[in-house]
């Protein structure tokens, strides 16, 4: 099944540029290719000790005691802590006020003090001078637990008398605060127009409920995380995260430390997909530092990865659609309750924004439950919320066209989302360019193509993210040389460096090659949020662009100075900067550049910004599968992805978002399960029993990027990295309907779940 | 303390001698004793291919294997590619083909397609896909790499 390389990875290009839009190697690339590139785990420091932790067996229990002495008295042992060691556990409620269950579940989550509230949960470390001494030392630690029953599921944890995993959690939602206490954080509502009318006025209605398994992120590099906490109070850590300002604030909030004692140096990150966001380690590394005295580094176990970091939550959603016979929606309805973990924060809100973002819909009622449960805290994986949203509401709308007759991609440009478009929850449509992506999708060779003889069939699925903005900060110096130094806070996972550097050579008008971009720590740059949200091309590119700006006023000044002419007289066009009526003086950047030592000095740039314009993403994905009616099992045989990129900074990073999601997505649909015993304890929790795609399970991905300028970005970028793994799992499910006859509601689609609905479906 | 015992090997055509401890993994060797941390660990129970070395000709992935069997072998890691003249042809075929994201899983992947390349000079997708199984990839979905493989196998022609 090699692809036809005329239909594969196409851009649809409306603006051309001299930089952005090109392919050019990115500045981290020999480091990588060749084994050079430093990541979390390749840290070494002198004096070194290794930490380990020790983790709950039980998925949910009271803590009676713990017995530390045996592994204090282990030679090579150099530090052993528990909770009592963090500041929280000598704070009362009345020090803390409303702040108080905030600081214990930050507190709790990185060492447990009373319960253990997942397997996997931390409740004590140990610092050696080996990591196998350390894994002698924990081991010698015995803790006296008073087992719990666990809640593992979110219709259970949600029933008036299910165990509470917090005495004092209260629900809060639509304005009040339950009075008694419940497993249910948070209840959100919103609603547009009038949806019992809207049904009432549909001729066709679909209603089923979906069920989704927790999932994790499966980036390869295991969590990781160094600390050096010096005897002048100056702490000091390296990490691999999404985000170095935001492990800074988790580990100076639990260790109750100003922001500005603590430095955070973002290592080489070995992927994230909003995994690494939250710091599990860190905080770890700096106790067990401050109380050995020497620098401390933790690296977790793949098992540990999968136990104790977060994975995207378990899901039940249930999804309702009115239509009229001719396939225009008169309502929607969605009830979506995320298992939140241990910890209150699903990304249900996100889940809800998502469910219909990609339908103008009149009358809709969208009701979310954010529920915790015995199980990791969930984090964040690659537009949070969105795939099991997309994947419940793109079934029941693939059900619909196929009960009316209508094509699936006419029904959902029949009702699709367009500039002016107003969400259910509020906001109001830019413009966007999903109905491009469907046009485009319907106009493809693979949506004309044959599917060929067998139990095949074709699915399709299209898929929102809002996008997101937030904080950036960029400083800029031009070299002697007229290279530019590009100092920017946000993390590069993918491939930021380059479309940053990018952004600010075509703002300059000078040669990629002549921008040098450097990912630093925390004390050398302005505030930068998290690399997430799909926002760093965006937000970090328009930080960039505008230190560069900046750098194009100084320019001009410096050269005005220097041909003794007022500025206005002065212009500065695609990297030269001439007089406006004088032809004989002329320089280039370099020229100029070359002149600055003896001329004022060097020149710099700086730009925070939190632009307001993200256009939100769409994608709309085809896929061709064949069911084995024997084994239950699926082949993917055909992928397309389809993607309104805004402007694709770089093509090929784009496609490798797009392709990646993607891939993501078949593992999601077909594979992928976090698999609990009765008792709570994760069965798989090795690549080989949790299995991800590999080469062998996939055709090539094929990629279309549609370009619809965003509006709210000088070149009209928009993120792309998360809308990408929203459409496939509703695409697998509406294909293996088209293939086998069945439809899934349940992720992952195993095989035996398919033997299952076929034999359900023979009877 | 465990005992540790003394260990002589090649290391990308050099000789290298390093003291383990029988516990420890060659990859932990490679990485903590040695100092060569290009070689990667991702799972640590030879599931995921992040550490794949060529050991005497074959590729393994070196978190299963001890640091005493080193003993007299002849090893490749991803830091004995690339020359003073410039990278292997897999390596640069990786970067124009924009075959990395996070780069985590790229030592692995070039180490193992450099230990099909050396038995097999023509290859095509399906047996780069077959070949490539045991290694795991997140960020990619293994379609640029597969054609950084297939470019890179054309150019060493």
């Amino acid at each position: 099944m090699v692809s036809n390389p005329s239909e594969a990875n196409v851009v649809l290009s409306e603006v051309e540029f001299d930089v952005v839009g090109k392919r050019p190697i990115r500045p981290d690339g020999v480091d990588k290719v060749t084994g050079r590139a430093q990541y979390g785990a390749d840290l070494s420091l002198a004096g070194l000790l290794h930490g380990k932790v020790l983790r709950s067996p039980h998925a949910h229990a009271r803590i009676k005691s713990i017995d530390t002495s045996k592994a204090e008295a282990h030679p090579g042992v150099k530090a052993v802590i528990t909770s009592k060691d963090l500041p929280f556990a000598s704070l009362s409620k009345k020090d803390l006020g409303g702040d108080y269950m905030r600081l214990k579940f930050a507190s709790d989550h990185v060492l447990a003090s009373d319960k253990v509230l997942y397997k996997g949960h931390s409740v004590a470390a140990v610092a050696a001078n080996n990591p196998h001494v350390a894994e002698e030392a924990i081991n010698l630690i015995s803790v006296v637990y008073e087992e719990l029953p666990p809640v593992l599921d979110v219709l259970d944890a949600m029933r008036d008398d299910a165990q509470l995993l917090h005495e004092d959690l209260h629900t809060t939602g639509l304005g009040e605060t339950s009075e008694k206490p419940s497993n249910i954080a948070a209840h959100l509502r919103y609603e547009k127009g009038d949806a019992a009318n809207g049904f009432a006025a549909a001729d066709v209605v679909v209603e089923r409920e979906f069920r989704t398994a927790a999932v994790h992120q499966g980036y390869i590099e295991p969590h990781n995380g160094t600390a050096f906490w010096n005897t002048d109070g100056q702490l000091s850590v390296w990490t691999s995260t999404q985000g170095a300002f935001a492990v800074r604030s988790s580990v100076a909030d639990v260790l109750r430390q100003p922001v500005s004692k603590v430095k955070v140096t973002p290592m080489e990150i070995g992927g994230g997909f909003g995994g690494k966001i939250t710091a599990y380690l860190d905080t770890i590394a700096s106790l067990l530092s401050q109380k050995s005295g020497a620098p401390v580094k933790l690296v977790m176990s793949r098992t540990d990865v999968f136990e104790a970091t977060g994975p995207a939550p378990a899901t039940w959603m249930k999804v309702k659609i009115g239509a009229t016979k001719e396939g225009k929606f008169t309502a929607v309805q969605a009830n979506l309750a995320f298992e939140a973990g241990a910890y209150p924060g699903s990304p249900v809100m996100q889940g809800m924004l998502c469910a219909f973002g990609c339908y103008d819909v009149e009358n809709g009622l969208l009701d979310g439950y954010d529920v915790v449960v015995n199980k990791p805290k969930t984090a964040a994986y690659r537009a949070p919320g969105a795939p099991q949203a997309a994947f419940a509401v793109e079934s029941v709308v693939d059900d619909l066209a196929s009960q009316l007759a209508i094509d699936p991609i006419e029904i959902r440009l029949l009702n699709v989302a367009k500039e002016g478009t107003r969400r259910i929850e509020g906001p109001v449509a830019n413009r966007i360019g999903l109905v491009e992506c469907l046009e485009t999708a319907r106009n493809h060779p693979h949506y004309k193509s044959e599917l060929g003889s067998g139990s095949r069939g074709r699915g399709v699925a299209c898929g929102y993210w809002m996008n997101r903005s937030f904080n950036s900060s960029v400083s800029m110096t031009v070299n002697y040389d007229g290279v530019v130094s590009l100092i920017m806070g946000s993390v590069d996972i993918g491939g930021t460096r380059a479309s940053i550097a990018q952004q600010t050579a075509e703002t300059l008008g000078i040669a990629y090659e002549d921008v040098k971009p450097t990912v630093v720590d925390t004390d050398s740059i302005g505030y930068t949020f998290i690399t997430g949200g799909s926002r760093t091309s965006f937000a970090t590119g328009w930080a960039a662009i505008e230190a560069a700006e900046e750098v194009k006023v100084r320019m001009i000044a410096r050269a005005a100075r220097i041909w003794d002419t007022p500025e206005d007289n002065v212009e500065y066009d695609k990297g030269v900067i001439q007089h406006k009526s004088d032809p004989e003086l002329r320089m280039t950047f370099k020229e100029l550049a070359r002149q600055l030592a003896s001329t004022g000095g060097s020149i710099a740039g700086s730009a925070n910004v939190e632009p307001a314009g993200e256009g939100n993403g769409y994608a709309v994905h085809l896929v061709d599968v064949e069911v084995d009616a024997e084994t239950g099992k699926t082949d993917i045989l055909r992928f397309t992805a389809v993607q309104d990129a805004g402007k694709a900074v770089h093509p090929s990073y784009v496609e490798g978002q797009m392709q990646g999601g993607a891939v993501q997505g078949v593992g999601w649909a077909l594979n992928e399960e976090y698999f609990f015993n009765d008792r709570g304890q994760m069965m798989n929790s090795s690549f080989l029993d949790y299995r991800m795609p590999t080469s062998l399970d996939l055709p090539m991905i094929d990629t279309v990027i549609v370009e619809v300028a965003n509006p709210g970005h000088p070149y009209g970028v928009r993120g792309v990295g998360e809308v990408a793994i929203v459409p496939p799992m509703a695409a697998i499910a509406n294909a293996v309907r088209g293939a086998a006859g069945v439809r899934i509601d349940s992720l992952p689609m195993t095989p035996g779940k398919i033997l299952d609905a076929l034999e359900e479906k023979g009877k | 303390m465990p005992r540790v015992t003394h260990v002589q090997t090649t290391i990308n055509g050099e000789e290298v001698n390093f003291l383990c401890e029988p516990r420890q993994s060659l990859l932990e060797c490679l990485r903590d004793v040695v100092g060569m941390t290009g070689t990667k660990e991702g799972c640590n129970d030879g599931n995921c291919g992040a550490c794949t070395v060529i050991f005497d000709g074959r590729i393994v992935d070196s978190c299963l294997v001890l640091g005493v069997e080193a003993q007299g072998k002849d090893i490749t890691t991803i830091e004995g590619l690339a020359s003073p003249e410039g990278l292997h042809p897999l390596q640069q075929s990786f970067l124009e083909q924009a075959a990395l994201q996070c780069g985590i899983c790229t030592p692995g992947f070039i180490v193992a397609a450099k230990g099909l390349l050396d038995q097999e000079p023509d290859v095509d997708e399906g047996r780069v896909r077959h070949w490539l199984a045991g290694n795991l990839c997140r960020c990619t979905g293994y379609d640029k790499i597969v054609r950084a493989v297939l470019d890179a196998s054309q150019k060493m022609k």
